[in-house]
């Protein structure tokens, strides 16, 4: 395999990782949003992810192999996307959802951007597809957050605590792109009045295959079906 | 008529599953129909990468040719150039706007397809309710004029 190959296939894999635990996770709020709307975009946000996921790992593998028979360790996502969407596993919290979307809306239209514009064909047909959709994302993670942050005294405050608990995750999710994605989300939290935190703790991992607890559980949901019934189809 | 023009008018003749109103010809979806060896490709392109509706196309498509005696039917998906609102054709929009979904408009804000051609043509205010829709490539929208909702086209 050529070099440059191989680093689109690690690429692909990792972007592939990101959208399809993502999906997974964005798929929780089906059905328990604050308004029907809102339950219609994050269902279709979702399934944006998913649409992504799909042409990323088909392109780098077997999509199937690669989503139901992989382990833990196998998944190359960041540490972000497999967070659970509130303080706590089991939580889903709708200002710390939307700040989630910010962090990785932001980085994946890099991301995608970037991929566009490679040399790797296929890769680039799939970045320029994705970077459309991520812009919807982006801007809807971004209405929310000037409203939450600029809401009443508990969004604002139930959102700060949201970002103070994600922030540090941003680090391995922007690697090598940091600037250019400090550039797109600090304007946002200026605007909706919120205080960028502090660059401290720097949890990552997720790229070698070093995970939390929480993909796990996650994995748990998505692949029992098809580890108890291989190859089953509808 | 070709066995070649012809395969291509009953791909692009296929409804949309979800917008059953206009054709994926109409829609962009169609890139290609070629035959060959009495073999049938038919290129197709997806609006939204997660479109749910990619494989009840493919369906659709095979179904459609086979019923027209073309049975080794191969459709294909491309992503390049990623499909825009701009592949819609004229009398796409134009089915469109009769069955009450308004194109994205060009400052980006659509026109409520009621109040469209009333009111000397000029354009009602309208609000937006969502950004997501009953599909992907959807937006809602309600006309404070005549006070229905309606959907958008998202431009992409
Ligand atoms: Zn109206």
């Amino acid at each position: 395999m050529s070099e440059l190959a191989e680093r689109t296939e690690v690429e692909l894999l990792a972007l592939g990782d990101d959208a399809l635990i993502a999906a997974q996770r964005l798929a929780e709020w089906v059905s328990r949003a604050p308004t029907l709307e809102e339950d219609v975009a994050l269902a279709n946000i979702a399934l944006d992810q998913l649409g992504a996921a799909r042409m990323l790992l088909a392109t780098a593998g077997d999509e199937d192999e690669l989503a139901y028979r992989r382990d833990d360790q196998g998944f190359r996502n960041c540490l972000l996307a497999e967070l659970p969407l509130g303080p706590a596993r089991g939580d889903l919290d709708f200002g710390w959802t939307m700040t989630w979307l910010l962090m990785l809306s932001a980085a994946q239209l890099l991301r995608y951007t970037d991929l566009a514009a490679g040399a790797d064909e296929q890769a680039a047909g799939i970045g320029a597809k994705a970077v459309k959709e991520s812009t919807y994302h982006l801007d809807h993670a971004t209405q929310w957050m000037l409203r939450l942050g600029g809401g009443t005294e508990q969004s604002h405050r139930r959102v700060q605590e949201a970002l103070d608990g994600l922030w540090p995750y941003g680090h391995e999710l922007t690697e090598g792109i940091r600037d250019r994605w400090l550039a797109l989300v600090e304007p946002v939290l200026a605007e909706s009045g919120l205080t960028r935190p502090a660059d401290r703790w720097r949890p990552d991992g997720g790229r070698a295959g070093r995970h939390t607890e929480h993909l796990s559980f996650l994995l748990a949901e998505m692949q029992s079906l098809h580890r108890a019934h291989p190859g089953a189809q509808w | 008529m070709t066995a070649q023009t012809e395969i291509a008018r009953i791909a692009g003749a296929v409804p949309d599953p979800e917008l059953r109103v206009v054709t994926i010809g109409e829609l962009g979806i169609v890139r290609g129909a070629e035959l060959a060896d009495g073999r049938v490709t038919v290129t197709i392109t997806p609006t939204y990468s997660g479109c749910p509706a990619m494989d009840a196309i493919r369906d659709d498509i095979r179904a459609a040719l086979a019923g027209a005696g073309f049975a080794d039917v191969e459709v294909k998906t491309v992503l390049s150039p990623a499909w825009s609102t701009d592949m819609i054709t004229e009398s796409g929009w134009a089915a469109l706007e009769r069955t009450g979904i308004a194109a994205p408009g060009a400052s980006g804000t659509p026109a409520c397809p009621r109040c469209a051609h009333a009111h000397g043509g000029q354009p009602t205010p309208v609000l937006q309710i969502s950004r997501y829709a009953s599909t992907p490539c959807q937006s809602l929208w309600s006309c404070r004029s005549c006070l229905e909702p309606f959907n958008a086209i998202k431009k992409l």
